[in-house]
Order: C-alpha cells, then sequence, then structure tokens
C-alpha cells in the first residue's frame, strides 16, 4: 500500500460565528478559496498534479450549496481538472476529507489531494440544512435523538464531571490558546483573510477570551436546562436510554462549550514521488485513520472508541501517542477522553481548541489536524491522534506521525 | 337512503340531516358510508344542486366510527395475517382509505359544503366536520364538544383527522387534539380557526346555508395553489423546531409503549411533506398498522368495550336488576368519607355524612366545599351548581338521620370493634332493603359481618384514595353476601360513575393484593442492589404510572410499616418475611422516614420536586451491583409479579371475569394501560411464553414469579382468560 503524506496544512484564523463576527462580511467562497490559494501559492504548486479538492461542509446549502468544493477550486483557479467534492461527517467532516483523501493516495488512485473544510456559521446557520434526524419521528421518536448539548450533560452526569470541573477544564483551553499565539505557535499555519480589497480583515482568532476564569464562568446560566427539564423536555427522552440516572446534570454553557464560528481550512496530501517530483518537502505521514458509530443518544462518546480503532490499526497502543487532539466540542467530551483511557492532560490540547478559539464545523477536523502537523514540529514530538465527536453518534481520527 | 334525510331548498341547497333509525347516537358504519357516497356523488352530479349543509336529527352530530364493528372484522384479518400478511394488510388499507376517499370525495365535489354541528362531534364525526368547506357549531349547547379521542383506545384518526386539523391549526395546537382526546367548546374551536362561525342550533342551518351561499367557489386551503402549512411545515426554521420538540414531548410521556402516538406523529410528518390525497393514503397505512397491532385491541377491549359494558353494571349477579341509589349515609367523614361525600352529592345523590362529632362531619363536608369553590374559580361550573352539589351533604352526628338511606358506607378507621359499633347503631336505624357496605381495605368481610344483624345485607365497597380521582371501586362478597346486597352496591359505583368489580373475600382482596407484588418487586430489587434510580425508571418504562418506591411513598410508609405488624400478627407461623420488611422497618423506625406525607421517604421533597434518597445504597443487602441487570430484566420482573399474582386471583376464585380484572389492574393500581390490563398482558404474551418466562424468572429471582396451577393448564391447552373465562359472566 503506498504511504500518505501531508505537506502543508493552513488555516483561517476563526471569526465569531455571528453578524458583528469579522468574517460575516466575508462569502464562505471567498474563504473557502483564500486557503486554496494558500496552498497553491505556499507550495509553488501545478495544481494540473491535483486530482481531487475534497471539502468537509456541514451545512451544504445556500452559498455553501452545489458542491463548494468545486466550485471554491475554480474559484482559486485551480487547473481544471482537479476535481471537487463536499462531504459531510457533521463535526468530523474536515477530518474525515482528510481521510478520505489519504485514502485516495494510499489505495494508489490518487497522487495528490487538497483537503479541508468550510463552515461560514454566521452566514450559514447550523441546521440551515434541515434533515430528517430531529424531525422524523422514524428517527428522533424511536431512536430517541436528543440536542447535542443534552447529550454532553449526559455525558458529565453518567461520567461524574461537575460543572467545577468542565469550567476548570474551559479555563485551562483559554490559558494554553493564549500562551499559543503569544509564542507565535500557529503562525506557520495561519493564512489572513483578504476582504473584497484585498485588505486583511482578520489575522487572528477573535473568538478568543484569555482572562477567562472560574469566577467569569461561574456567572453563565447552563445552556441546555430549559430545553431539557422544561420545553419541550429532552431529558425525559434522553434517560430512557440511561435509566441508571435518575436526572441530567446540566453543566456547560458557552463558556465550557465550543464557540460558533467562521472559518475554512485545507491540507495538501500526496503520494512522497509525487511530492518528490514538485518538490516539496513531506511534514508528516498518515499512519492510519478510522471512524466509527457509537451510542445516539448520548451521541459524543465516539472518540473513545474511534481512537482505540485507530491505534490498533496502526499497532499502537495509547501510550505510543505524544500529543493528543480532540475537538473540544463540549468541556465533558474531552474530560470523558481522558478519563476513558487514563491520558496525561497535558499532553491532549496543548494549544487548546475550540472553546477557546470556536468549531467552524465542516472546518475544524483538517484545521485540528494542521495544528498538530506544526506542533509536532514545533515541540520536536513523533506521534499525534487527532479525533473529533460527531453528531448522530460517530467519532473520526488520524494518526499522524512527522517525517 | 335509510340513515340520512336529504331536503333541496328553492336555492339549491341540500340538507343532509344524519339520523341513523333505531339508535341513540349516528355513527359511522359501512352501511351509512355506502349512503354518504351515493349522496357525494349525487351532489356532485346533479346540477340543480349548488351546495350542500350536513347537519344531525339527534341531539348529538356524530359519535365517530362504529368501534363494534370495527372490533368484528378483527378476527378475520388476523387468520389472513398469518396466510398472507401482505394480502391482509392490502384488504385492510383498501377498507380504511375508502372512508378517506368518501370525506375526500365531497371536499373535491367542486359544491361548497358546510357543516351544521348542532350537538357531540368525535372521532369520524368530527373529521366529517373538518372536510366540509364550511364549519359551523351550535353555542348554546352545552355538551357539544369537538374532539379526536381514538388515541385514547390506541388508534389514530383515521379519516383525515391528522391531516386536516394540523394543515387548519398547525401541529402545536393539533397536537393535544390528536394525542390527549382533548375535546373542545364550540367557541374554543371557533377561536384557533376551526370553525368558521357559531349560532343558536334554531339560526345554526340557516347560517350554514347562508354561508354555502355566499361561498359557490369554497375550497378547502389545503387546495389552494399557495398554501402554507400553519406554525410552519417541518423544513421550515420555525416549522422544524416544533416537530423536533413534538418528538420530544410525546416520546418523554409514552416512553415509546403507545404506537398510536408514534404512528400520529409518523402520518402527521409524512403527511406534511406531501399533496392531501398522499397524505390521506399515508395516514390510512399508519391507521391500518395500529389496528392489526394488539395494543389497540386491547385497548379498544378495556378501556372502551369493557369499561362501558362493567359500568352499566353487567357484574351484576344473574335475577337482579337495576334500581336507583337516591340517599347514601357515609359514616366517618376523614379524608375517605369525605371523598365519598363528595362523589356521590356529585352525581345526585343525597348524603348524610356522620362523625363523632360535628367538627369532624363538617370537617369532611368542608372537603366538598373546597372542591366546588375551586371549580367555580376555574369556571368549570357555577356557584348554582356547586351549592346544589354542597346542599345535597347534610354533615351531622345524628345516626337517626340514616332512616331513609338506600345503601351506607362506612369509612372510620380500621378497627374491628369499632367498626362493629358502627354496624349496630346504623342497623339500629336503617331500612330492611338499605345495603350496609363497610370501605375497609384489610379487615375480611366475613369477619365484619359477624357484627351485623342482617349479614346478608352486609358487603364490602372498598374505595381507593383519593376517592375523587380513582375510578376503581372493590364490591367485596362475604360469606352471606346475598345477590341483592351485590346488585345495590353495583347501582351505586355505577351512579357515581366508577368501575365496580367484583371480588371475593380476602386479605388484600385484588387490586391491593397486586400492587404489594408490585411494590415487594420494588424492594427485592433495592436488596439486591440495584440502582434506585434504574429501578423506578423501569417501572416506567414499562408503562407504570410511578415506580414502586415512590408508589410506596404515596401511600406512606409507615401505613407499610402497620400493614406489615398486622398481617405477623395475623398469619402467625406462616407469616414469610421479605425483603422489603428490614427495609420498612429502618425506614420508619431508625429514619422515621413515612413518604410525602412527612416530606421524606425513598424520596427528599422539595415543594414540587423531589429526587431519590441518597442513603438507599444501604438497603442492597450486598451493596449496588457493579453490573447493573438489562432494563429489560427488571420490566419483566416489575410486570410479571403483578400479572401473575392477578393470575392467582383467577386460580383461587377471587375474582371471575377477566374484565373485571383488567379494569381493576388499569384504575386500581395502574397497570400500564396499553397492554389492556394484567389479565390481557398474559393472553397478548399467550399462556405459554408467559408460563416459560415466569420459570425463568422463577429459577433466577425466586418464588413470586411461581405461576399458579391454572396458568400451566392453560399453557397446555393453549387457552386464553377470555377464551375460558370470558363467556361466563356474558351468558
Amino acid at each position: 500500500m503506498t504511504d500518505a503524506y501531508i505537506f502543508d496544512a493552513v488555516r483561517t484564523p476563526r471569526g465569531k460565528g455571528k453578524k458583528s463576527g469579522s468574517l460575516h462580511e466575508i462569502t464562505a467562497l471567498s474563504l473557502l478559496t483564500q486557503q486554496l490559494e494558500a496552498i497553491r501559492d505556499r507550495n509553488d504548486l501545478d495544481t494540473s498534479k491535483v486530482d481531487d479538492v475534497i471539502m468537509g461542509c456541514v451545512s451544504p446549502v445556500g452559498e455553501q450549496g452545489a458542491d463548494i468544493a468545486r466550485v471554491a477550486a475554480i474559484s482559486a483557479d485551480y487547473a481544471e481538472t482537479a476535481a471537487g467534492v463536499t462531504i459531510n461527517r457533521f463535526c468530523a467532516s474536515g477530518l474525515e476529507a482528510v481521510n478520505m483523501g489519504a485514502a485516495k493516495v494510499m489505495s494508489g488512485m490518487s497522487d495528490m489531494i487538497v483537503a479541508g473544510g468550510i463552515e461560514s456559521m454566521s452566514r450559514v446557520p447550523m441546521g440551515s440544512d434541515g434533515g430528517a434526524m430531529a424531525v422524523d419521528p422514524s428517527f428522533a421518536y424511536e431512536h430517541q435523538l436528543v440536542p447535542q448539548g443534552i447529550s454532553a450533560d449526559l455525558i458529565a452526569t453518567k461520567y461524574g464531571f461537575s460543572r467545577d470541573d468542565c469550567d476548570a477544564y474551559a479555563v485551562e483551553s483559554q490559558k494554553r490558546t493564549a500562551k499559543a499565539w503569544d509564542e507565535g505557535r500557529f503562525d506557520k499555519g495561519i493564512v489572513p483573510v483578504k476582504d473584497q480589497l484585498g485588505v486583511t480583515i482578520l489575522s487572528k482568532d477573535e473568538h478568543m477570551r484569555p482572562s477567562t476564569d472560574m469566577q467569569s464562568l461561574g456567572a453563565l446560566n447552563p445552556s441546555f436546562i430549559g430545553m431539557g427539564t422544561v420545553m419541550p423536555g429532552f431529558d425525559g427522552v434522553a434517560l430512557q436510554k440511561y435509566p441508571e440516572l435518575e436526572k441530567i446534570n446540566h453543566v456547560h454553557h458557552a463558556g465550557n462549550s465550543s464557540g460558533i464560528v467562521d472559518g475554512a481550512s485545507a491540507v495538501l496530501i500526496g503520494t512522497k514521488e509525487m511530492g518528490e517530483a514538485l518538490g516539496l518537502k513531506a511534514r508528516a505521514r498518515i499512519k492510519s485513520f478510522a471512524e466509527i458509530g457509537s451510542e445516539p443518544t448520548i451521541m459524543l462518546t465516539g472518540p473513545e472508541f474511534v481512537a482505540a480503532k485507530a491505534l490498533k490499526k496502526a499497532g499502537m497502543e495509547v501510550g505510543d501517542i505524544d500529543l493528543y487532539e480532540l475537538n473540544e466540542a463540549f468541556a465533558a467530551v474531552v474530560l470523558r477522553f481522558l478519563q476513558a483511557h487514563d491520558i496525561d492532560p497535558a499532553i491532549m490540547n496543548v494549544n487548546g481548541g475550540a472553546i477557546s478559539m470556536g468549531h467552524p464545523l465542516g472546518a475544524t477536523g483538517a484545521m485540528i489536524l494542521g495544528t498538530m502537523v506544526d506542533e509536532l514540529e514545533r515541540s520536536d514530538k513523533e506521534t499525534s491522534l487527532i479525533t473529533l465527536c460527531v453528531g448522530g453518534g460517530m467519532g473520526a481520527a488520524t494518526i499522524i506521525e512527522r517525517v | 337512503m335509510e340513515h340520512f334525510k336529504l331536503d333541496l331548498d328553492k336555492n339549491g341547497i341540500l340538507l343532509i340531516t344524519f339520523d341513523s333509525p333505531g339508535r341513540s347516537m349516528n355513527v359511522l358504519s359501512n352501511a351509512v358510508m355506502a349512503e354518504f357516497g351515493q349522496i357525494v356523488e349525487k351532489i356532485k352530479t346533479e346540477a340543480d344542486i349548488k351546495g350542500a349543509v350536513i347537519t344531525s336529527g339527534k341531539a348529538a352530530f356524530c359519535a365517530g366510527a362504529d368501534l363494534d364493528e370495527m372490533g368484528g372484522q378483527t378476527a378475520e384479518l388476523q387468520s389472513m395475517m398469518s396466510s398472507d400478511p401482505e394480502a391482509a394488510k392490502k384488504k385492510l388499507f383498501d377498507q380504511v382509505y375508502s372512508l378517506n376517499q368518501e370525506f375526500r370525495a365531497l371536499e373535491t365535489c367542486g359544491k361548497p359544503i358546510a357543516a351544521a354541528v348542532n350537538g357531540l362531534a368525535l372521532g369520524g364525526g368530527f373529521e366529517i366536520v373538518l372536510a366540509c368547506h364550511g364549519r359551523f357549531a351550535a353555542n348554546d349547547n352545552p355538551k357539544l364538544k369537538l374532539g379526536l379521542p381514538e388515541a385514547l383506545v390506541g388508534l389514530l384518526p383515521g379519516a383525515g383527522g391528522t391531516q386536516r386539523l394540523p394543515r387548519l391549526v398547525g401541529l402545536m395546537a393539533a397536537a393535544p387534539i390528536l394525542t390527549q382526546g382533548k375535546q373542545l367548546k364550540a367557541s374554543e374551536a371557533q377561536a384557533m380557526g376551526i370553525l368558521h362561525g357559531t349560532a343558536p342550533q334554531t339560526e345554526l342551518i340557516k347560517t350554514a346555508k347562508q354561508w354555502v351561499k355566499d361561498n359557490p367557489k369554497a375550497k378547502q386551503p389545503w387546495d389552494a395553489d399557495r398554501f402554507k402549512f400553519p406554525g410552519g411545515a417541518p423544513y421550515t426554521a420555525q416549522g422544524f423546531q416544533m416537530f423536533a420538540g413534538a418528538n420530544a414531548m410525546i416520546r418523554k410521556e409514552t416512553y415509546g409503549n403507545y404506537p398510536a402516538m408514534e404512528n400520529i406523529l409518523k402520518a402527521v410528518y409524512e403527511g406534511s411533506l406531501v399533496p392531501m390525497d398522499a397524505a390521506l393514503r399515508i395516514e390510512s397505512r399508519y391507521f391500518a398498522d395500529l389496528f392489526l397491532r394488539p395494543e389497540s385491541k386491547n385497548m379498544i377491549r378495556s378501556l372502551f368495550v369493557s369499561k362501558q359494558a362493567i359500568e352499566k353494571g353487567e357484574g351484576r349477579p344473574a335475577g337482579q336488576t337495576k334500581g336507583e341509589i337516591n340517599k347514601v349515609g357515609v359514616i366517618g367523614a376523614g379524608f375517605m368519607g369525605a371523598g365519598i361525600a363528595y362523589v356521590s352529592a356529585m352525581s345526585g345523590i343525597e348524603v348524610v355524612l356522620i362523625d363523632r362529632d360535628q367538627e369532624g362531619a363538617d370537617k369532611g363536608k368542608q372537603f366538598t366545599i373546597d372542591e366546588q369553590t375551586k371549580r367555580v374559580k376555574r369556571r368549570k361550573s357555577t356557584q348554582e351548581k356547586a351549592d346544589k352539589i354542597i346542599n345535597r351533604i347534610e354533615a351531622t352526628t345524628d345516626y337517626a338521620k340514616l332512616n331513609d338511606v338506600d345503601l351506607i358506607v362506612e369509612a372510620v378507621f380500621e378497627d374491628s370493634a369499632l367498626k362493629a359499633k358502627i354496624t349496630e347503631l346504623a342497623e339500629d336505624v336503617i331500612g330492611d332493603k338499605a345495603v350496609f357496605g363497610s370501605n375497609t381495605s384489610t379487615i375480611p368481610i366475613t369477619d365484619l359481618a359477624k357484627a351485623s344483624k342482617r349479614p346478608d345485607n352486609f358487603i364490602g365497597i372498598h374505595f381507593f384514595s383519593p376517592v375523587h380521582k380513582m375510578m376503581l371501586v372493590e364490591i367485596i362478597k362475604g360469606e352471606k353476601t346475598s345477590d341483592y346486597a351485590i346488585s345495590r352496591a353495583i347501582d351505586f359505583v355505577s351512579r357515581i360513575r366508577k368501575v365496580p368489580i367484583v371480588v371475593e373475600d380476602t386479605r388484600g382482596f385484588y387490586a391491593n393484593r397486586c400492587v404489594m407484588r408490585y411494590i415487594q418487586e420494588g424492594y427485592n430489587l433495592l436488596s439486591e442492589g440495584v440502582k434506585p434510580a434504574l429501578i423506578e425508571n423501569a417501572a416506567k418504562m414499562a408503562g407504570m404510572p410511578v415506580g414502586p418506591l415512590a408508589l410506596q411513598d404515596e401511600v406512606a410508609i409507615d401505613l407499610g410499616y402497620k400493614v406489615m405488624q398486622q398481617t405477623k400478627r395475623d398469619l402467625g407461623n406462616n407469616y414469610e418475611p421479605n425483603a422489603g420488611e428490614p427495609i420498612i422497618t429502618a425506614m420508619v423506625e431508625k429514619y422515621e422516614r413515612f413518604g410525602r406525607k412527612n416530606g421524606k421517604g425513598f424520596y427528599v421533597y422539595n415543594g414540587k420536586e423531589k429526587h431519590l434518597w441518597e442513603e438507599l445504597g444501604q438497603f442492597a443487602v450486598n451493596g449496588i451491583l457493579d453490573e447493573q441487570p438489562a432494563v429489560q430484566e427488571i420490566k419483566d420482573r416489575i410486570m410479571y409479579t403483578q400479572a401473575i399474582e392477578a393470575a392467582r386471583t383467577f386460580d383461587e376464585g377471587i375474582i371471575h371475569d377477566p374484565r373485571e380484572a383488567d379494569l381493576g389492574s388499569i384504575f386500581g393500581w395502574g397497570f400500564a394501560p396499553f397492554t389492556g390490563g394484567a389479565i390481557s398482558f398474559i393472553d397478548t404474551k399467550g399462556a405459554k411464553a408467559f408460563v416459560a418466562r415466569a420459570d425463568e424468572l422463577r429459577d433466577a429471582h425466586g418464588s413470586q414469579f411461581e405461576v399458579p396451577a391454572l396458568l400451566r393448564d392453560m399453557a397446555e391447552k393453549g387457552d386464553s382468560f377470555y377464551s375460558r373465562f370470558g363467556q361466563k359472566k356474558a351468558a
């Protein structure tokens, strides 16, 4: 089997995902196009060698609809032979794009792929694509689907994480991100976003709140208590799957959950041979990847299982990984992963994550993979496992090693 | 035409008067629908008919489908289902869909049709109204209600109700009508936009005709070009939240045990995404699906057919006839006595309410005053009506006032000596034909009857608490109780609109005996180390209204303690210790946790909030189990132990009629209504499968799951309770 290598990884800074956010006035197409241009220009890439552009997007409707990957590739002046496909594995879409790209390369059917993701959450709000999952009784009623926030609080309840545990995690996330920016750890991967005039409109993540402390978080009200306990009462639905619990403790709020942001990402993946032919330096090798389905009501416990699956495929054990990166969808998701695999928090999300920087759904997976490529080099480490929890009860993971 | 009268006026408006001969209520039978189809065809094709108004020649408009006729088709379908299920389903669909086609033909006939609803319109009756272009109802008939009660018997409104109502008022407003059987007054229906108007009965037809005249091109909103689903279809920003919310709200309440609820949601959701004709086909499929399920069969039988029959007094002994109960004496004005006086007065019965002092008697009457005041405040009644009810109760200490009562209910403390004294005092005064009933729950009637000079007229009339909310009354036969006394007790219970079941004299009678098994299994699970939340939740998932620990809290733990002590004394060496004993003893003696009444029991009570007491783990003999049992195992234990006890009462001849046993289980202690009751629960599984599972449970968990010989015999012979015992009483 051919090996798949990572040659480059870029991302936008993440803009606040609301009307006042810096990226709200930039189209989703422009965000993604600029990332594809950066991949092309930073690597002096002959885009005719790119077989496919695979982009994750969770709400592929409106301006993100109609296969935005293909549209962005043309818009970025890629050779017209570079195809494009948009994929959706919810929050892991960006990582799934990388894994699919890697699979194409490993199978020998593709030599060079650009993978990544796009989500302008301020312009195409979450849920814009509808979907049977929440409304069709054949699924929602029969399989007891509840919103993710309820699932996250269920994880906290079932595995014993208090509000303080979750808040403490969030404070640490903010601290680590502030430090990472201060030390320039993101400099390599960040591609500032330009406006319609070509002037930089955002060069740094704008969701961060470095001054966050336990007191400021303590003042926030739990976000999901109303929909959980009153109207329409999702707790009562979730507990029918977890009847050993009397009630759900609602511990998550805006400060210890991922932020809603705008952003895009792109990763250049290919064979060693094609890389050499194009004069590219391989930075990391994709050792293994995996996806998995898990219990859909608690929904967000997939990382525990998908990490084990990816480790097994790579012939590795938990202790063989130098750095773990798990998308900070909710604090309890990360705390449960640490607990399940008994991992040292010091090597988990070393530069913070979605709690501090935000989670541009379709783009995040490839963003955090890029963060790990940079971080392995900076900290002179060898291996990293990147994983995300996924709606509907899934997980995706990728293991990379520095070359 | 047999069922409809037709009358064409000079304006070309056809008045269709629904008036089935020989029935008090119009129902939608096959014969009715055949004529209805001809009428629609006539309206469509005859040029001199410009439009039509539909009304009823009876006090009520139409009571819906003919449930008896529908039930009659079940046997044939069941046998077809086993030989050729697809053909059976198709046949059923065709039948069901034909009703939808008739109503659809009406609303697309090209001429304006208006409904003039003069009285009650339920189920299919309301669905006819919804299929009319103009909808009018009388505003001066207090009995007029519009509603779709199908879900209450495990079905769905299958004549367009799941499609037209949401298209008129939106999902959120339609949901309580479709799923909870919520009924509307004419004014409410008008405010919601279901009705175009209301009028006094004398003006109703005129009003409807005027509308037909004014709207020659009437069309249903959903047949107009730019129809928008009110409140939003599923895939609109607004609708998305609502449809998602409806799934959760209903799932939370039903635990997935009521397929009707799920099918209603599916019919509304899927139907909302397609035009009306396709939507009606979808509705018919989901209706047919329900019709083939045991839940609907069981619910129709117990909650509709049996309930009506037993309420009417079908449990009456042969040779006895129905009589009037006009005046009763209630002795003991405590919580039970006050409740019995209240429900009696509410039903128009004069009540002499006696206590040992006037203050006590007045306090008992105060309950009725308070309840009536609440009703007036909530506009459920008027002060005039309330006063009438209150004035029917005479609170006194004077036994002489009992001289002309038809029946006595004694509801004093469970003290044989006290009861004996009261029996004497009352019997000195009451007439020869008056029946003396004791509302005891623990003392055998035969024992109490020893104090009576006329034990043939002495009987047990066992109410459940709270009296005004609990539908069941057990009528207990003592050794010497006469058929006449039973018949009179049934007269009384029927009059107060409760469900009378006739039970032989035994410890715990029927309902309490079975429900004790439920609570007992809760203790077994607790002492085995099952998490308390899992016990309580699994019970609710099985369909019980509250968990066994919550139930014990409601009836009071110290009461359970007293009953336990009494049972010990009574049984002596025959008493078998059980898992509940050390738990109850500790709760009462060590912790003084008596249940809800003192704010602490198995739960901790904070106003309206409650949560399980954190210290319950101490009752797990070997600690909380690391590996908790599967939910299904707990559900089975909880349901089987109750059902087996119900079967034992048949085996011992305590209860005789499966209908009474089923109703007793649902209305006496809340046995999962979707099963049709504890006996239907066994019949639905089949005796053979039930016994096999019970034997597994016995081997794993103990003798409470030992089935009586009767069930083994039934399993061998392939009998069901209804096949074996069902005919006796009816004969």
